[in-house]
C-alpha cells in the first residue's frame, strides 16, 4: 500500500480529496469501516468478559441454593419478563432495518427507526421500572427490610433461607440494573445517532455510526436473551 | 427478492426487509415458546432447554442481525471465537472447581 500511496497520481489519494469522511490513515473507506466495526467487537469482547462474571456468580450460587433461586424465580412477574424480552427482539429488528436504510441511504425510513428503537428501549425500561417497583413493595430489595415471607407462602415446597435468597435478589438486581445501564447508555448513543442522522450525516457511502451502534444494541438484547431464561425461568414447572 | 441484489460499494452486504422480519418472527417464536416450555415438566432437562433455545437465539441474532455471516473480515470472527471460548473457559473451570469441592 506504501509505494502507491507516495505517487500523487494514485487512485489511492484521488479516492481521499474526493470524500471527505474518509481519515487520511486510511487506505480507503473499506478498511476505515472494517477498523471501526473490529473496535466495537473488541469492546464487546470486554463486556462479555465483564457480564461473563456475573454470569459466573450467578451459576456457582444457583447450584449452591437452587431453592431460593428458584422460590425467587417464581416471585418474578413471568409475562413482563416474556413482554420484555419480545420488546427487546423488536428494538433488535428496528436497528437491524435502520442500518439497513442508512446503507440504502434512505434518510426519512432511518430516522423513523431509529426513533423506534429508542421507543422499544424506554419501553423496555418502564415495564423493567414497574418490576422493580413491585419487588420494593415486597420487600425483595436486599437491604435491612429484606423478607421472604411471601415466597414462602407462594413455594411452600421449598425450604428458603432468607440469607441465600438474598444472594438469589443481589444478583436479580445487579445483573438487571447493570443492563439497563446499557440499555440507557445505548438509548444515549441512539439519540445522538438520530440526531445525526436527521442532519443527514449519513450517506450509503459513510454510515460507520449507525452500524457500530447497531452492534452495541444488539449485544444488549443477547445480554437480555440470557438474563430471561436465567432469572425468570428457573423452575416455572406446576407444583414446584 | 430484488433488493437482495443491491449492492451500492465494495460488496457490503445488504440483507432484505422480508429477511430481517423473518429473523424477527422466529426470535419471537421462541421467546414465547421457552417461556412455555419451562411451564412443562421435563425435570433436570428444563434448565437444558431454556439455555439451549437462548443460546440458538443469541446465535442467530449474531449471525444475521450483526452480519457476522456475511462479513468478509475474520479478523471480527476471531475476535468473538476468542471471547466466547475465555468465557467458557472461565465458566466451566469456575463449575468444575466448585461441583467437585465439597463433593462428599
Amino acid at each position: 500500500m506504501s509505494d502507491r500511496a507516495g505517487t500523487g497520481e494514485s487512485p489511492l489519494v484521488l479516492e481521499h480529496e474526493d470524500r471527505p469522511e474518509l481519515r487520511h490513515h486510511f487506505a480507503d473507506v473499506v478498511q476505515q469501516r472494517n477498523a471501526a466495526s473490529l473496535g466495537m467487537w473488541w469492546f464487546l469482547g470486554t463486556e462479555i468478559m465483564f457480564f461473563g462474571g456475573m454470569f459466573c456468580g450467578y451459576l456457582i450460587y444457583r447450584r449452591a441454593y437452587f431453592p431460593e433461586f428458584a422460590a425467587g424465580s417464581i416471585s418474578l412477574n413471568l409475562l413482563a419478563g416474556t413482554l420484555n424480552t419480545a420488546v427487546l427482539i423488536c428494538s433488535s429488528l428496528t436497528v437491524a432495518l435502520a442500518v439497513r436504510a442508512s446503507q440504502l441511504g434512505k434518510r426519512k425510513q432511518l430516522v423513523n427507526l431509529l426513533l423506534a428503537t429508542i421507543f422499544f428501549g424506554v419501553c423496555f425500561l418502564v415495564v423493567k421500572g414497574f418490576e422493580w417497583r413491585k419487588e420494593y413493595t415486597e420487600h425483595h430489595i436486599p437491604t435491612f427490610y429484606f423478607d421472604t415471607q411471601d415466597m414462602a407462602q407462594k413455594s411452600p415446597n421449598l425450604h428458603i433461607d432468607p440469607q441465600h435468597a438474598k444472594i438469589f435478589f443481589s444478583l436479580y438486581f445487579a445483573l438487571t440494573g447493570v443492563h439497563a445501564l446499557h440499555m440507557i447508555v445505548g438509548i444515549g448513543i441512539f439519540s445522538v445517532i438520530t440526531f445525526m442522522a436527521w442532519r443527514g450525516r449519513f450517506t450509503p457511502e459513510y454510515h460507520t455510526p449507525v452500524e457500530i451502534a447497531g452492534l452495541y444494541w444488539h449485544f444488549v438484547d443477547i445480554v437480555w436473551i440470557y438474563l430471561f431464561p436465567l432469572l425468570y425461568l428457573i423452575d416455572r414447572r406446576p407444583g414446584a | 427478492m430484488a433488493e437482495h441484489m443491491e449492492h451500492v460499494e465494495h460488496s457490503e452486504h445488504i440483507g432484505s426487509s422480508g429477511f430481517y422480519w423473518l429473523i424477527w418472527a422466529i426470535l419471537i417464536a421462541a421467546t414465547f415458546l421457552t417461556a412455555w416450555i419451562a411451564t412443562i415438566d421435563l425435570g433436570a432437562i428444563n434448565t437444558v432447554v431454556a439455555l439451549i433455545i437462548a443460546t440458538c437465539k443469541a446465535s442467530i441474532v449474531v449471525l444475521f442481525f450483526m452480519h457476522v455471516k456475511y462479513t468478509s473480515e475474520k479478523m471480527t470472527k476471531a475476535v468473538l471465537i476468542a471471547a466466547v471460548f475465555w468465557l467458557i473457559l472461565m465458566l466451566v473451570l469456575s463449575l468444575a472447581d466448585y461441583s467437585t469441592r465439597y463433593a462428599g
